[in-house]
């Protein structure tokens, strides 16, 4: 029942535009995320859904009704902080009673919950423990454990893992998704970190400068970037420039700088036209010297790292040009710093995008 | 270039340790040798004088219920400037409207209206033929403890409200988000999360409130009639024995004092103690109803009967007396003030001596406080050593004014060297320091360490670090710190009248005028409080004007 759904929606800071006409709709049980850089606006979109901000125009709704007017209390929905603002005069077992005290529970009825929420983020040892008491992970779960007893249906999460340690934050967050499905919520996270929302997410919002400029599954818009700021923000991408030579019903042959020529599949590019050429480092393939295919880059071994798993080349293509490249390590063979070397990949594989007019790197910068 | 080789000095200096100490332990010996023991000595060197009261039972229990007004006038004044104060934070710092800025600011005016003028104003309004009185045919509040009451709530009210503004701006509006977001009321969340974790301002504003009421003695003495309380008390006594019987005059002032000190260091140390342990007393939850105190009605009438107290009790009442100082100016009163005729000679006098004393001990306060400040604010001699003279600097603030005077006195007297206007330099030094070492050990405590550390590893020696980090980021502190100091000077009538004997301030010539000591007409009178009035308003708004937007960090 409870979708959410914003409308037109706009919000202003004196000059500065937060969110600048964004519609969106988060379907009910939905694990959604808000995935953006800093400064977005993700955090006024969710303070605004929660009602803890009024907008300047636009409309917003839960289910059916429209909340505009809802005051925060009675709009169903559970708050996380990216600092958790537990209430520091309160224990833990206070902190998550809360909700239901002022909800005006029946006595018995609350205190099932609260052991039960308690139970659910495994914290049943520390119910007197004052907050700065907690490390950062307890405090974690107490927040989201007291948003819950308030019997939240919808979860707010403004970087609820953003104050944790990268190990802590890589176990919770699988936590949160099940603990979120288990209960049947629509959760809405915001967080900057795209290995996090890809992780985690059925789908994702991606925010640039106060709109929504994209929003999939994690698959779609890592397949199929509809900008070459997404593109660059999730994943990572080579950024080819160039221009249009042959247009054919979208069938398209490529000039890169430098003269090489490459096939690839786009729409609504004219001959002549400026274009950027965007190829995953993992979609690149290493062919032998004599290959004569279609999409042919040369160059050399500028840089290597070794990751582990993988292993990261740097290589300088005859335009001067910079790709990367990842192969798995141990199952493929070794380069070394100035080997030459030969590149190709699968026309379907790129994407291309018309030159942005504000110029590539002011583009993809987030 | 001159300045410049003074501060490579002062950098060199300071990273030494020998001289850094010394300034800290200069501005130690000074506190204690000019502010906190020489009352105490004072009052010891007395101490057999008290047996002379002892054989006057009338006269102990007239001391003894002048005491316990003091005490209970305090105790419910204080109460009821938390209840009406809070909401009146609230609103300013809450509230949308374009005219909070004004609000907040007319809200310092009683606070620094120096007492006297305000107490006549007062006096004027609930007492005289033309004021509110006027409405009800005959005086409506004649002077004694209700009018005592008023009063002391009027200038209190402003202290609880600067507290609470400044608390609710530091505050971090998250907790209140966050329990909101889990379905309580605005009215609950600001009762369940925001009080109890502003619980430490609370206290603090109703100690300040409180301590403000105990020592007021210029304006109290003006509105009470036959009534006393302890600073009437000792004032009357002194008018009264002084000269016909010193020995006993003494001793019923010691044995006053000494009750009136050591009640209000008790309760202090029980406010402080308990205070930070009792958890709030009500704890219930009642979500129904507080709702219905939360939304658009309810809280439009709670702003609407929080201004009209505002106005109606508090600032009306203080400015009231413009209406005999307008007057004035249209008749032969006012060039007979200008020409500084009659008993206007005393007044120009007494308004230099006024603000001669007043700048002195804010340069001597800034001086000797900065360090002490810096002292307890950093832990430079330790946790321990910090916390005693967190404590011990706050003393001379809840001793009755008028006692901690005439223990000044006793003390000082024994060196018949030293003039009177040192001697009120001291009593006022002793009055004002807490305040201004108060307002800049928050300050200093809000830099994070953090700051000044980074400035130590980018190459700051620590002079530097104090001129470029701490003086900058604290120069909004240090300027309301003395302003305060300034206009408490200003204001100060109880430690006045009990060191001088020939001296005047500003507030003891209007007293003597009001009490028709020296007769003086209501013209007179009216005119005097009026300028008085605007010249503490001339330092207000140059207050605001300077520190306009600055308030940031
Ligand atoms: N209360 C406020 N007053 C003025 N400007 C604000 C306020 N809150 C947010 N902004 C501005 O609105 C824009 C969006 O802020 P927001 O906090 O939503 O970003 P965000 O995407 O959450 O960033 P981050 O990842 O850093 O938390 C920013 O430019 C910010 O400076
Ligand atoms: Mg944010």
């Amino acid at each position: 029942m409870p979708d959410v759904r914003v409308v037109n929606l706009t919000k202003k800071f004196g000059d500065i535009v937060a969110l600048d006409n964004v519609n969106l709709t988060v379907h009910d049980k939905e694990y959604f995320s808000l995935l953006g850089p800093s400064g977005c606006g993700k955090t006024t979109l969710l303070k605004l859904i929660a009602g803890l901000i009024e907008p300047d125009s636009g409309e917003i709704y839960i289910g059916d009704k429209r909340v505009d007017n809802v005051p925060p209390e009675d709009r169903e929905i559970g708050f996380v902080f990216q600092t958790f603002a537990l209430f520091p005069h309160m224990t833990v077992w206070e902190n998550v009673n809360y909700g239901p005290k002022v909800k005006n529970f029946d006595e018995k009825e609350s205190e099932t919950i609260v052991h039960e929420v308690l139970e659910l983020v495994k914290l049943h040892e520390r119910l007197g423990a004052y907050p700065n008491e907690l490390s950062g992970g307890m405090m974690q779960r107490i927040a989201v454990a007291r948003a819950l007893a308030a019997g939240a249906k919808i979860l707010l999460l403004d970087e609820p893992l953003g104050q944790l340690d990268a190990k802590v934050r890589n176990e919770i967050r699988y936590e949160m998704r099940k603990m979120a499905k288990d209960l049947n919520l629509t959760a809405i996270h915001v967080t900057h970190d795209q290995s996090e929302a890809m992780s985690i997410s059925d789908r994702i919002a991606v925010m640039k400068k106060g709109k929504i400029v994209q929003v999939g599954t994690p698959q779609e818009l890592y397949m199929n970037p509809a900008s070459l700021f997404v593109a660059n923000f999730i994943g990572e991408s080579n950024f080819l420039e160039g221009s249009v030579a042959e247009a054919n019903n979208g069938e398209l042959v490529i000039e890169l700088r430098g003269g090489a020529k490459v096939h690839a599949f786009g729409k609504g590019l004219a001959r002549d036209e400026r274009a950027v050429v965007v190829i995953r480092p993992e979609v690149l393939t290493v062919e032998k010297p004599s290959y004569r295919g279609k999409n042919v880059l040369r160059g050399v071994v500028e840089k290597i790292s070794f990751e582990g798993t993988f292993i990261r080349y740097v290589i300088r293509l005859e335009s001067e040009d910079f790709v990367i490249v990842i192969k798995p390590s141990l199952t493929e063979r070794w380069f070394d710093i100035g080997d030459s070397i030969t590149l190709s990949f699968e026309s379907e594989k790129a994407h291309i995008f018309a030159y942005p007019e504000a110029g590539l790197m002011e583009e993809i910068s987030v | 270039m001159n300045s410049r080789k003074i501060n490579d000095a002062l950098n060199a200096l300071s990273s030494k340790k020998a001289p850094k100490y010394t300034t800290y332990l200069a501005a130690i010996v000074l506190f204690l040798a000019l502010i906190l023991l020489p009352p105490i000595l004072g009052i010891f060197t007395k101490f057999d004088t008290m047996q002379q009261i002892l054989n006057q039972p009338t006269l102990m229990n007239r001391a003894l219920i002048a005491i316990a007004n003091s005490f209970m006038i305090a105790l419910l004044v204080s109460a009821f400037d938390v209840i009406a104060g809070v909401p009146m934070a609230w609103f300013i710092t809450r509230g949308k409207s374009r005219w909070l800025n004004i609000i907040d600011t007319l809200a310092d005016i009683p606070f620094i209206v120096p007492t006297a003028a305000l107490g006549y104003s007062l006096l004027l309004f609930w007492n005289g033929p033309e004021g509110i009185s006027a409405l009800f045919g005959g005086s409506l509040i004649s002077p004694g403890w209700l009018l005592i009451t008023l009063l002391h709530f009027t200038f209190s009210f402003p202290i609880v409200v600067r507290v609470m503004v400044g608390a609710l701006l530091d505050y971090k509006m998250e907790f209140e988000r966050a329990s909101r977001t889990l379905g309580a009321s605005p009215f609950t969340a600001a009762r369940t999360v925001t009080m109890p974790i502003l619980r430490p301002s609370l206290i603090a504003s109703y100690i300040l409130a409180f301590a403000r009421s105990l020592s007021e003695t210029g304006a109290t003495f003006i509105v009470a009639g036959l009534f006393e309380n302890g600073p009437v008390f000792l004032q009357n006594i002194k008018n009264e024995l002084a000269v016909s019987n010193p020995p006993l005059y003494e001793g019923v002032t010691v044995f006053t004092s000494l009750i009136l000190i050591v009640v209000s260091l008790a309760i202090f140390a029980f406010i402080r103690i308990f205070g930070s342990r009792l958890r709030l007393p009500i704890r219930g939850f009642w979500p129904s109803f507080e709702r219905k105190l939360s939304y658009k009605k309810a809280e439009a009438s709670r702003n609407s009967i929080t201004l009209i107290v505002f106005f109606l009790i508090v600032l009306i009442p203080s400015l009231f007396v413009a209406l005999p100082a307008f007057e004035a100016l249209f008749n032969p009163t006012l060039s007979e003030a200008f020409s500084g005729s009659g008993i206007w000679s005393d007044y120009w006098q007494s308004l230099v001596v006024s603000y001669a004393l007043a700048g002195i001990v804010t340069v001597l306060s800034f001086v000797i406080g900065l360090p002490m400040a810096l002292m307890i604010a950093r832990k430079r001699f330790g946790k321990f050593t910090a916390n005693m003279f967190d404590i011990l600097v706050n003393v001379p603030l809840i001793v009755p004014s008028i006692a901690l005077g005439v223990s000044l006195k006793f003390f000082w007297q024994n060196f018949a060297f030293i003039p009177e206007f040192l001697l009120l330099v001291f009593a006022h030094l002793a009055i004002t320091y807490p305040y201004f070492v108060r307002s800049m050990t928050a300050a200093f405590e809000r830099i994070s360490l953090d700051m000044e550390e980074a400035a130590r590893t980018l190459g700051a020696k620590p002079f530097g670090v104090f001129k470029t980090i701490m003086l900058p980021l604290t120069k909004y502190s240090i300027l309301s710190g003395a302003i305060i100091v300034f206009t408490r000077s200003v204001s100060e009538t109880g430690a006045t009248l009990a060191v001088v004997t020939t001296l005047q301030t500003a507030p003891v010539v209007i007293v003597n005028w009001v009490k028709q000591f020296v007769p003086a007409t209501p013209l007179d009178i009216g005119l005097g409080c009026g300028i008085l009035i605007v010249l503490s308003l001339a330092v207000l708004l140059t207050l605001r004007f300077v520190t306009r937007g600055k308030a940031r960090y």
